[in-house]
């Protein structure tokens, strides 16, 4: 009795499933391949965020002639390696035209493969680390690059803190985390610095001892490019043990998160991004009210309307797709990605172009910023350039 | 039924599925998700019955199976990543120390081997412990494994913690059922063997195996190694599966995941830990997915569903069989072509107004 | 005396952290000693009951929430122990040990579902959140009270095990399970005492681990779960006392570990201190000899 229960839940189970998605014959699919949980997903659902609001201001395009309705095919790859690959192969095997995301390196380079096998074209929006694109035809991006960003920041940290020794805090088993790690060390010692660096794992909550290490180390500047989650218990227990020097950080720190952590403490926070409130007034004021229409979506930005850089970035890579599938003239991925090489577009983060040996967005610009502790906003400190 | 005929039976089953998979592969666009699942489920249908020759056939609890596919996965990938490839994929390490590469057959095995070394070396002193101190202690080991292979020292083999990637992968789905299928096949001689019947003594009573003159010290390490040598070919594929690596996924909640398919499938089943991990992935990565997104019924948004929910479902579905369905869809029973007929001619014999209490 | 102020930190951190798997770890070898049982979902209702406290106290101030939290918390421990393990109390140990892990599977599940997978900001306690100064180490006040809280609640649950009659009954039931039933004695309520205990403990013990780490994520209970199992199995399991030095041990150890620079290896550090105690003492530092009855 009990077995045949057990055959019948299961029979259900399988039942249950058969409520396909129905296409509609001028409808293109582009996929958003992002995290929606685990270390990264609160900066992934900001980035998601910028992709649905450009998608609901231009929810159609004209390609060949024919308008075709845009639908956003969304993906939880769940800030995992292991897990990422078959969300990719569900976009994949969802039939879309091109992906944008991941936030996160490491999940992108993971589903790299299946993209390329599926024939769909990708274009991560803030993933930095040059082994995305790298030594492939199929995946673009429309950010800036770890070398640039390790760079700037190494500049920056001698130029402004006159730092001679710094600490590296890095997430093992973070390509992007140790790629900015590797290209900032390399940037720094190449100035004379010196260079403390240490790790940690993944789900580590314990952050007291690396403060108390970096303290000991004498450092001038507190270098930490990981991800929010671990952002957040840097700032709390930097503030509690009182570190004077400053903590210095990447992309992934510009997020309320680190800002409501960071408010009415004593901490001083620098990070690089992408984009600052106030770039492009249109973009943010429409964006807010977007963001405070929508709980679902107040919620995923955090709960207040604080426009993020990682937001701008994927409003930026929806109209870029949509300018390869104009260029295209058609739906079809091989089209997009041959399409892809050519296309320019004026976002609100700047220009996007591709350079023609790895589909890298040409960019030469970062924006440094820093957390004010009072207010809970973030302060532009200036743009940094490199000269390469 | 003559033993003779049950073999033809049984071979020509599998050919007989080798060829639908063949078919479909040449009818069906490649991407579809059906392909993606049928790989992984053959996988897991590997690493689920290496696991369960442990758990369910010898009685040794151990919790170390993502160590051991960690051990494969890296053997693999580090041995088969292409000379030309290595300078970008260890690009931190300086291109690496490894400058060769070797066949994929020759790297499937060795992963084994590598697993089966290294599960010998943790046997001599964690095959003492018993039941649950064994299981934490396997737990503890594939923890160790881990951090070691993120080591920065050893990143010039191991690339530190980064992913690895480029090396040779499969595309067709026939590769991890004939792969699996063959080592599966190895698995099952094992159990129906000599050595099968002491394992199975070992777990109905170890003091008693013991008095019937089964030397357990050596039953218990050539279960565990041989079941490591196995778990180290199923990361292997694994690795060949997701084309990129990474230590920091080979985690204890993926020691935990087999561990369910095995109990939803039977412990002591062969074919119940096949069935359950083709039922568990395609579940799991394919069918349960629309419960992770908003949905409508004409008008009616059906409430609770969002991202997350269908983990929520799965181990609500998992409790209840833990709970009430304690044996599993198999059993210890096997589905074997002998039981079919066995069940049908019975059924006959019961029409035709025999008894039908044997 | 420089080098007292530069390993301060390190020995702060650890003995607080140390302090905060003792009271998860009493859950652990309290539960192992009766049930024989590996209850693989205690770290997670400690996560359960960092969850609590941050909803909570979006909607009523700390001091009422606190009281909640504990209380939900040792119902939540109770009602976990009746549906999951008390049905399968006839069956062998692996299978209750699964249902274990598929109820710590649940909660992890359950805790991303609500939180939609986004790490989740402890609210700030007044007074034990405020920053202190320890011979010239500033760090949170919680940091110094654990170890001090955690040794008193360890002398109230001794005393409590040893005078009253249910602490009688349940020294009983770790000693022999069956003949204790013989006696009159009521296991299930004895059992679900025991539960009640340990979920108690572990909900003070996530309030003070949260309070100093303060992102809650679904995951976040099971690493400080092991190890504190690990720890468990250190002091001798079913020994009270033993769990609480194994724990500072094992607090201690790893933040000297990361001090000493060897990072990646702290975690490992735990297990393989477990791995050697097993196999040179199996009965940790406190625990009886076990002997195995045919």
């Amino acid at each position: 009795m009990k077995k045949k229960l057990l055959s019948v839940i299961m029979a259900a189970a399988m039942v249950a499933v058969t409520a396909v998605p129905t296409f509609a014959a001028d409808t293109v699919k582009i996929g958003v391949y992002e995290p929606a949980s685990g270390d990264n997903g609160a900066g992934g659902k900001q980035e998601t965020l910028g992709i649905q609001y450009a998608n609901s201001l231009t929810p159609t395009v004209e390609i060949g002639g024919v308008e075709y309705n845009v639908e956003l095919d969304i993906v939880d790859n769940e800030s995992s390696t292991d897990k990422g690959p078959s969300a990719a192969a569900q976009l994949v095997s969802d039939g879309v035209s091109i992906v944008l995301g991941s936030y996160g390196s490491g999940v992108s380079i993971a589903a790299s493969d299946i993209f390329k096998d599926g024939g769909v074209p990708a274009m991560g929006v803030t993933c930095t680390n040059p082994q995305v694109t790298q030594g492939n035809t199929h995946y673009f991006r429309i950010c800036f690059l770890d070398p640039f960003q390790g760079t700037v920041l190494a500049n920056f940290a001698n130029e402004n803190f006159e730092a001679k020794k710094a600490y590296v805090l890095t997430q093992l088993g973070d390509d992007y985390s140790t790629g900015v790690g590797f290209y900032f060390t390399k940037a720094f010692e190449a100035l004379g610095g010196e260079v403390v660096a240490e790790t940690f794992q993944e789900g580590n909550s314990d952050f007291a001892s690396y403060i108390a290490s970096a303290k000991n180390a004498e450092a001038d500047v507190f270098f930490a490019p990981v991800s929010i989650e671990a952002a957040a218990l840097i700032i709390e227990q930097a503030a509690a043990q009182g570190l004077e020097m400053p903590l210095l950080a990447s992309d992934t720190w510009d997020s309320n998160v680190v800002l409501n952590t960071a408010k009415g403490k004593d901490v001083q926070i620098y990070v690089t991004t992408f984009y600052q409130e106030g770039g492009n007034a249109e973009f943010d004021e429409g964006i807010k009210e977007y963001i405070n229409s929508d709980s679902t979506a107040k919620a995923n930005n955090g709960g207040d309307d604080i426009v993020a850089a990682v937001s701008a970035m994927g409003y930026d890579a929806y109209y870029v797709a949509l300018e390869a599938l104009k260029a295209a003239g058609s739906t079809d991925p091989a089209a997009v990605n041959e399409a892809l090489w050519g296309v320019e577009y004026e976002g609100v983060c700047g220009k996007v172009v591709f350079d023609q040996e790895n589909g890298d967005a040409v960019r030469d610009t970062a924006y440094v910023k820093s957390a004010n502790t009072e207010t809970g906003a973030w302060d532009l400190v200036g743009a940094q350039q490199v000269e390469e | 039924m003559t033993k003779k005929k049950e073999t033809i039976i049984n071979v020509s089953l599998i050919v007989a599925l080798l060829v639908v998979l063949y078919v479909m592969e040449h009818t069906i666009p490649s991407t579809a998700m059906i392909f993606t699942v049928l790989k992984k489920g053959a996988i897991y249908a590997l690493v689920a019955v290496s696991m369960n020759l442990l758990n369910g056939f010898t009685g040794l609890f151990s919790l170390g199976q993502a160590g051991f596919m960690l051990l494969g996965a890296y053997t693999y990938g580090i041995l088969t990543i292409p000379a030309e490839q290595r300078e970008f994929v260890y690009m931190y390490y300086d291109g690496g120390i490894i400058h060769f590469s070797v066949p994929v057959v020759v790297a499937l095995v060795a992963a084994g081997i590598v697993a089966a070394a290294f599960a010998y070396l943790i046997g001599l002193p964690v095959l003492r412990l018993k039941s649950d101190y064994l299981a934490i202690a396997t737990l503890g080991f594939a923890e160790i494994i881990r951090a070691i292979f993120q080591w920065d020292k050893l990143g010039p083999v191991t690339n530190g913690s980064n992913l690895l990637k480029s090396y040779p992968t499969f595309k067709s789905v026939l590769f991890p059922f004939i792969v699996s299928g063959i080592c599966i096949a190895v698995i099952v001689m094992l159990i129906n063997s000599t050595y099968g019947r002491a394992f199975k003594a070992i777990r109905d009573d170890e003091v008693a195996a013991e008095a019937m003159g089964i030397n357990l010290a050596h039953h218990k390490r050539i279960a565990f190694v041989v079941s490591s040598f196995f778990a180290g070919i199923s990361g292997a594929l694994l690795a060949m599966y997701q084309t990129t690596i990474q230590a920091s996924m080979f985690k204890s909640a993926m020691t935990y995941e087999i561990l369910l398919i095995v109990v939803i499938g039977g412990i002591g089943s062969v074919t119940g830990s096949c069935l359950s991990s083709f039922l568990f992935i395609i579940l799991s990565e394919w069918l349960l997915r629309f419960l992770d997104s908003d949905m409508y019924i004409g008008d009616f948004h059906v409430p609770l569903l969002r991202a997350g929910f269908r983990k929520v479902v799965f181990s609500v579905i998992i409790m209840i069989i833990v709970l009430f369905f304690r044996k599993g869809i198999m059993g210890t029973k096997e589905f074997s072509v002998r039981g079919i007929y066995n069940f049908f001619t019975r059924k006959k014999k019961a029409a035709k107004g025999g008894d039908s209490n044997d | 005396m420089e080098w007292f102020s530069k390993n301060l930190p390190y020995l702060l951190a650890g003995v607080s952290v140390g302090g905060q798997y003792a009271l998860i770890a009493i859950g652990y070898t309290m539960v192992y000693g009766i049930l024989r049982l590996i209850n693989f979902a205690h770290g997670d209702i400690f996560m359960v009951a960092g969850l609590m406290m941050v909803y909570l106290s979006a909607s009523v101030p700390v001091y009422i929430a606190i009281p909640i939290v504990l209380v939900a918390t040792v119902i939540l421990g109770f009602l976990v122990e009746r549906a999951a393990y008390k049905p399968l109390r006839q069956a062998p140990r692996m299978s209750i040990m699964i249902s274990a892990i598929g109820v710590s599977y649940l909660l992890q599940n359950l805790a991303l579902y609500i939180t939609g997978g986004l790490s989740q900001q402890y609210p700030p306690i007044p007074w034990i959140s405020d920053v202190v100064n320890v011979f010239g180490a500033s760090t949170k006040r919680v940091t110094v009270i654990t170890p001090f809280l955690t040794i008193i609640l360890v002398i109230v649950l001794v005393a409590l095990i040893k005078y009253t009659k249910i602490g009688m009954a349940m020294r009983a039931a770790s000693k022999d399970f069956e003949t204790s039933q013989l006696m009159g004695i009521k296991i299930n309520s004895v059992i679900s005492m025991t539960f009640i205990i340990g979920s108690f403990l572990a909900a003070v013990g996530s309030l003070l681990f949260f309070t100093n780490y303060t992102g809650v994520t679904p995951t976040v209970g099971a690493m400080p779960g092991l190890k504190a199992f690990v720890a468990a199995v250190f002091g001798g399991i079913g020994s009270i006392p033993g769990a609480v030095i194994g724990a500072f041990i094992i607090g201690i150890c790893e933040n000297i570990i990361k001090g000493m620079g060897w990072t990646t290896f702290s975690d490992a550090f735990t297990f393989a201190l477990l791995i050697v105690i097993l196999i040179f003492k199996p009965t940790g530092l406190f625990g009886e000899k076990a002997t195995d009855k045919v």
